[in-house]
């Protein structure tokens, strides 16, 4: 294993597409102004069922925010139809201060599914999964250079899976699998990381070693969403909550107290087998 | 060897190895996104490209690719859509095409017959120099698309969501992949015919996969298989005289049952000569089972410090 990589340095500039310093977009409103994410009234329906009943929501730099909430909440809905994967039947989102519909600048959002596609029969290593990071930054008909193999070995590494970036990805273990994903969005070296359920079905080992990835993340300025049911390791990360209830913001603000054994000094959190539908985070509500 | 002293057995050799090259490249990234079948969808569509050519007396290889393109691009927007009643329509898609194809064919002329079996089961030996050109440019154009553009494929076919998220042309991407499948079942309908396409595309992906570790691997070997089972398969042809379209299918197949055999008995020897060695390093368990930690408490069975807490009332072990 090399030595610990410090891979959040934001991608030196030239290396790729150029970060735009002045990006001379629209006027805007003030909501939108210096925000990395905002949510103005989002609806979400799927069929007609309401899932997002009118949520609101501004993430500022430097953030570190943990959508909460109990299955069907709507709360992995609220981070899809931020990433335009669910549309939205009223509202608007910005990213980076731009409409969402005008945003073209991908390189600069990492995001973590749940888990690694549903696969198929061809097989994949783990760094030819990795590699697919680089290409918000390296576009469609670029060839990749010395620059993306770099990026792509320090990911790996950054997550402890060096020597497995050969192995096809179909024989790596859960946990293996997730982390291979956390590696490919940190491949693009991006600003904001949007993480849905990063930690479930992770062993507590991968659990703590993200945890620290994520504060060297968020120590040199990056920002991030995540959407947990229990933060585990995280929670000493996260500077703000967000509890969706029923398909809207039920509280907003400071990490909301745990109850009961989990108050005590000390406790660390890790529940790396609880069932998803535990006492929740949040007052020890079922 | 004399087979090879008529020129038209040389077209019909060149012919057979750029398409035994081209189809597996692309089928790669179709069997990836489970659409191994595709293939043969257009080329059912294809054939009502051919009898409408023949019809107005225009190149049917020419009005087959528009046709095709046509029905691959309605394809994947009805996959897009990912509704189920998209299955449906794929098949009324696939026989109305065929269908078609086999009426319009029929009204085109006496030499219908021939004609038609010659676009269902190929016939790469009728060749003229022209159509081998026309054959060997458009499956350069289909290689070195599916070469050049092998991340980007690769990301959309591997996690479509993801590659939208990263700003990557889905839809584009998606609908260029339609359109090569059909220049491609066009250029192959004269080399083993448009029912047998698919073979050509899947079979060889299908063999490669099961030595490869990863993607690139995966292609390259299943273009040299493809390579390998055009080029044997038109010199069995010729020796034995037999239909080459279904010659090259069959190869193709054999390969695929050779190497199965070949790695089931290497796994098999591998089993019976394991020996007991040193403890391999083992990922650490997503959940800790009761039983076990109730028996050893100290001995949680990681690899690392795992800090487990005994107290917690609710604690059950959870297959993820």
């Amino acid at each position: 294993m090399t030595e610990p990589v410090n891979l959040f340095q934001p991608e030196p500039r030239g290396a790729h597409t150029p970060r735009p310093t002045s990006r001379s977009v629209e006027p805007q409103g003030e909501v939108e102004k210096g925000s990395v994410v905002t949510v103005q009234h989002g609806v979400v329906a799927y069929d007609d069922r309401p899932v997002l009943r009118g949520v609101s929501l501004r993430i500022d730099p430097g953030e570190v925010v943990a959508v909460l909430g109990a299955n069907g909440s709507g709360k992995s809905t609220l981070i899809r139809s931020i990433l335009g994967l669910v549309p939205l039947a009223a509202g608007a989102v910005t990213l980076f201060g731009t409409p969402q519909r005008r945003f073209r600048q991908w390189a600069r959002i990492g995001y973590v599914p749940q888990r690694m596609g549903a696969g198929s029969g061809v097989p994949a290593t783990v760094a030819e999964v990795v590699a697919s990071g680089r290409l918000a930054r390296r576009g469609v008909f670029r060839p990749p250079g010395r620059v993306d193999r770099a990026a792509v070995a320090e990911a790996l590494a950054a997550v402890g899976l060096a020597d497995r970036a050969g192995d096809p990805v179909a024989t790596l273990s859960g946990g293996q699998q997730q982390r291979t994903l956390i590696a490919r969005a940190l491949a693009g070296r991006p600003e904001l990381l949007v993480l849905d359920e990063p930690t479930a079905g992770v062993d507590s080992a991968s659990q703590d070693a993200f945890a620290e990835a994520l504060r060297g993340f968020v120590t040199d300025g990056g920002t991030v969403l995540l959407v947990a049911h229990e933060l585990g390791p995280l929670a000493g990360v996260i500077s703000r909550a967000v509890v969706v209830h029923e398909g809207t913001i039920a509280h907003d603000g400071a990490v909301p107290e745990p109850v009961g054994h989990h108050a005590a000094p000390g406790h660390d959190h890790v529940h790396p087998h609880a069932p998803e539908e535990s006492t929740g985070m949040w007052g020890g509500r079922a | 060897m004399s087979l090879f002293q008529y020129d038209f057995m040389i077209r019909a050799l060149v012919g057979a190895l750029v398409i035994g090259l081209a189809a597996p490249a692309l089928g790669v990234y179709l069997v990836q996104r489970r659409m191994s079948l595709i293939g043969d969808g257009v080329g059912h569509v294809a054939l009502t490209g051919v009898g409408v050519g023949l019809l107005l007396d225009q190149s049917p290889v020419l009005t087959a690719v528009i046709v095709a393109a046509v029905a691959a691009v309605a394809i994947e927007l009805i996959r897009e859509r990912g509704r189920t009643s998209g299955d449906v329509a794929l098949a009324m898609l696939f026989y109305g095409g065929i269908a078609g194809g086999v009426m319009l064919v029929g009204l085109s002329g006496s030499r219908s017959n021939a004609n038609l079996m010659a676009y269902l089961f190929g016939s790469l030996t009728t060749t003229s120099p022209e159509d081998l050109v026309v054959i060997v440019v458009l499956a350069a154009v289909v290689l070195t698309t599916m070469v050049a553009l092998r991340p980007a494929l690769f990301a959309i076919c591997h996690d479509e969501e993801y590659a939208r998220v990263s700003g990557l042309p889905v839809r584009a991407l998606n609908l260029l992949l339609a359109v090569t499948t059909a220049v491609t079942v066009t250029i192959a309908m004269r080399a083993v015919g448009l029912l047998l396409i698919s073979a050509l595309m899947v079979v060889p992906v299908a063999t490669a996969q099961l030595v490869t570790r990863g993607f690139l691997g995966t292609m390259l070997a299943a273009m040299g298989l493809g390579l390998l089972a055009s080029g044997s398969g038109v010199w069995l042809a010729g020796t034995a005289n037999t239909a080459l379209g279904a010659t090259i299918v069959i190869l193709a197949i054999a390969l695929f049952l050779v190497v199965s055999v070949g790695v089931a008995v290497r796994r098999a020897l591998a089993r019976r000569r394991a020996v007991p060695g040193p403890e391999p390093h083992v990922e650490p368990c997503d959940v800790v089972l009761d039983s076990a930690r109730r028996t050893t408490p100290d001995a949680a069975p990681t690899a690392g410090p795992v800090p487990v807490d005994l107290e917690t009332p609710h604690r059950t072990a959870v297959r993820r």
